[in-house]
């Protein structure tokens, strides 16, 4: 009876360790047919149209995205002269002058804000910039993504100063340097390569939005010139093309999906290899 | 590093008045402390401000209709009469169906990860969940669209229908005309996208699980899954808890991929193969197109009903997973 029991418990063993084996495969082989997809679609319609010429007309085959990719450009760069500097300043002060309580409020608000959904974001460059003018712009965009660059910028930084080793600004104190001059010159130096690593990440992950986009920086058959008319962007127009009843432009959709995920995997990629994984936290 | 500053602080005698302020600010200290702090009380305004922004101008629509908004079951844009039930149902119901998917699948991957692999291949396996967690949410769309969606059509939805169809009170949610698109699509999509979350939060939980529990219970007698499923697990169950939570917020909130698979019907259907609407897709969908100020309002305030929801969840999750983190599930 109990050399039954014992049998059975290390079946039931044997087919549990396997199982949970089987489900961490099949995760993983999610990004290969992710891969795997988009390569065999993407592959088969990109060409140099796509990335020097503008989009055609309705019911005519052919055109590109050009366009959309200095769209997407201009509104990483909005969002990271917005974002990346409040984002530094503040795990600045966290890392190093924080109090306890101040500084938790600060933490816990700045994983809240991670937390809201895109298209709130949205509503909300929508209602700061948009409304007042009346129109859409690039500018709208731009301060949707800064916003959503914040918070995964507070935190890498955050994380990248406080592993500087105590005695490093011992050091500098001890020579006489005042705080301020301890950081500048000596932590923040040390601990560049993770920063910029970090905000690396954050412009990446906001690079693949959509739904902010879609009511900010709307999108824009033509080229847009300035800040202030409303611009296309990669991950929009592989939305609206992906939606669209022509075939053509379900060619372009993936096209323009797998521009979109090998820029975004292989910043992701080259600066968490760069730096060795666990030290980013992506979540 | 606190220690250090204070020995240099004692070190100068105090002095005072504005000689001794001048010296200060020259040195910068203060200067550099207030100008962070400036920049970090300022991610406490920008969130403040998303709270205020989408509570004034949901204000039409809230006086309007007041409560009745969660109860009516109308969208009917013509005649100016919102109700917010049908997304709020498909909100829910999406998000429900992915996490039944997601939750087994992901805890499972995550005991592999933390309990089975060997460090280096659990590493390496983290490394790609990462990245499969940064793959763009329209990217997932695009998929939906031109893979789950035919295969939901032609294999998955009819094997269900055939199966789980016949089972007595949960077979009508598996019965019904299947188009393809519906709130079942969306749940699955979903469930791919949330899942690296609940790997990645579930596996570092797990990892805090002191050594001695495991090997306790080994020493009892118990076989490796026994050790892990009736210690380790309970162990850090808040933080698996946790995890789930910040995965709902995630698929609460999730947009793009959604709009393009669940087929954007503004109906209740007790089929998980109708198709439906969620509160971020017909906010994607019209907002562009809102004319009228009730309408736009009536679509800000389904964005305030989601920042609540999410809201909520997400400072759940993490007190949750502070608190493992920190002391362990058990007192």
């Amino acid at each position: 009876m109990s050399r039954l029991r014992l049998v059975w418990r290390k079946t039931l063993n044997a087919i549990m360790l396997s199982l949970t084996g089987l489900a961490a495969l099949a995760v993983v082989s999610v990004l290969f047919l992710i891969l795997g997809y988009l390569i065999w679609n993407g592959g088969k319609s990109l060409n140099w149209d796509f990335f020097t010429k503008l989009p055609k007309p309705v019911g005519e085959t052919g055109g590109g995205m050009a366009n959309a990719i200095v769209g997407s450009l201009k509104l990483l760069m909005l969002a990271a002269l917005m974002g990346l500097p409040i984002g530094l300043l503040a795990g600045v002060y966290l890392a190093e002058f924080g109090g306890k309580t101040f500084s938790f409020v600060v933490r816990y608000t700045t994983d809240l804000l991670n937390g809201v959904p895109s298209i709130v974001i949205g509503i909300f460059a929508y209602t700061l910039v948009v409304l007042p003018v009346k129109h859409f712009s690039t500018l709208a965009g731009g301060v949707a993504l800064g916003i959503m660059v914040i918070p995964i910028t507070v935190r890498s930084t955050e994380e990248f100063l406080r592993a500087v080793p105590v005695t490093l600004r011992e050091g500098a104190m001890a020579l006489g340097a005042s705080k301020w001059r301890t950081i500048a010159t000596v932590v923040l130096p040390a601990a560049s390569g993770g920063i910029i690593t970090g905000m690396l990440l954050a412009l990446a992950r906001v690079a693949g939005e959509t739904a902010p986009l879609l009511f900010t920086a709307f999108s824009n058959r033509y080229w847009s010139d300035g800040w202030e008319q409303p611009t296309a962007s990669l991950p929009v127009m592989v939305y609206t093309y992906a939606i669209a009843p022509y075939d053509d432009w379900h060619r372009q959709a993936w096209a323009a999906g797998l521009v979109l995920l090998a820029l975004v995997l292989l910043a992701n990629l080259g600066t968490r290899l760069a730096l060795g994984r666990g030290t980013v936290r992506s979540v | 590093m606190s220690s250090a500053a204070t020995i240099i602080e004692r070190a100068t005698p105090p002095e005072s008045g504005p000689r001794a302020l001048i010296r200060r600010l020259r040195h910068g200290d203060e200067v550099a402390h207030v100008l962070t702090l400036l920049f970090a009380a300022s991610i406490l305004l920008i969130t403040s401000m998303v709270v205020y922004e989408l509570w004034l101008n949901s204000h039409l629509s809230r006086a309007k209709f007041g409560w009745a908004f969660f109860r009516t079951g109308v969208w009917d844009p013509v005649f100016d009469h919102f109700g917010a039930a049908p997304f709020i149902y498909g909100t829910l119901i999406t998000s429900i169906v992915s996490l039944v998917i997601a939750v087994p699948l992901g805890l499972a991957a995550a005991i592999f990860l933390s309990e089975l692999a060997p460090r280096r291949i659990s590493d390496s396996i983290a490394f790609l969940i990462d990245l499969l967690a940064a793959v763009p949410s329209v990217i997932y769309g695009l998929l939906g669209i031109f893979i789950v969606v035919p295969l939901m059509r032609t294999t998955i939805g009819p094997a269900l229908i055939n199966t789980l169809g016949y089972l007595p009170y949960v077979g009508r949610l598996f019965r019904g005309p299947n188009y393809g698109v519906g709130f079942f699509t969306a749940g699955i999509v979903l469930a791919v996208m949330v899942v690296p979350f609940i790997i990645s939060v579930s596996r570092e939980v797990l990892l805090t699980v002191p050594r001695e529990q495991r090997e306790a219970a080994l020493a009892l007698g118990a076989t490796r899954w026994e050790s892990t499923w009736k210690v380790v697990v309970p162990w850090a169950r808040t933080g698996i808890m946790g995890s789930v939570f910040l995965a709902l917020a995630r698929a609460l909130g999730e947009t793009m991929a959604v709009t393009m698979v669940i087929g954007n019907d503004p109906k209740i259907a007790a089929s998980l193969f109708a198709p439906g609407y969620t509160i971020a897709a017909v906010i994607a969908n019209e907002f562009t197109e809102a004319t009228g100020d009730l309408y736009l309002s009536a679509l800000i305030e389904l964005g305030l009903v989601l920042f609540l929801m999410t809201f909520i969840l997400n400072g759940l999750a993490r007190l949750l997973i502070l608190a493992t983190e920190r002391g362990g599930g058990h007192p």
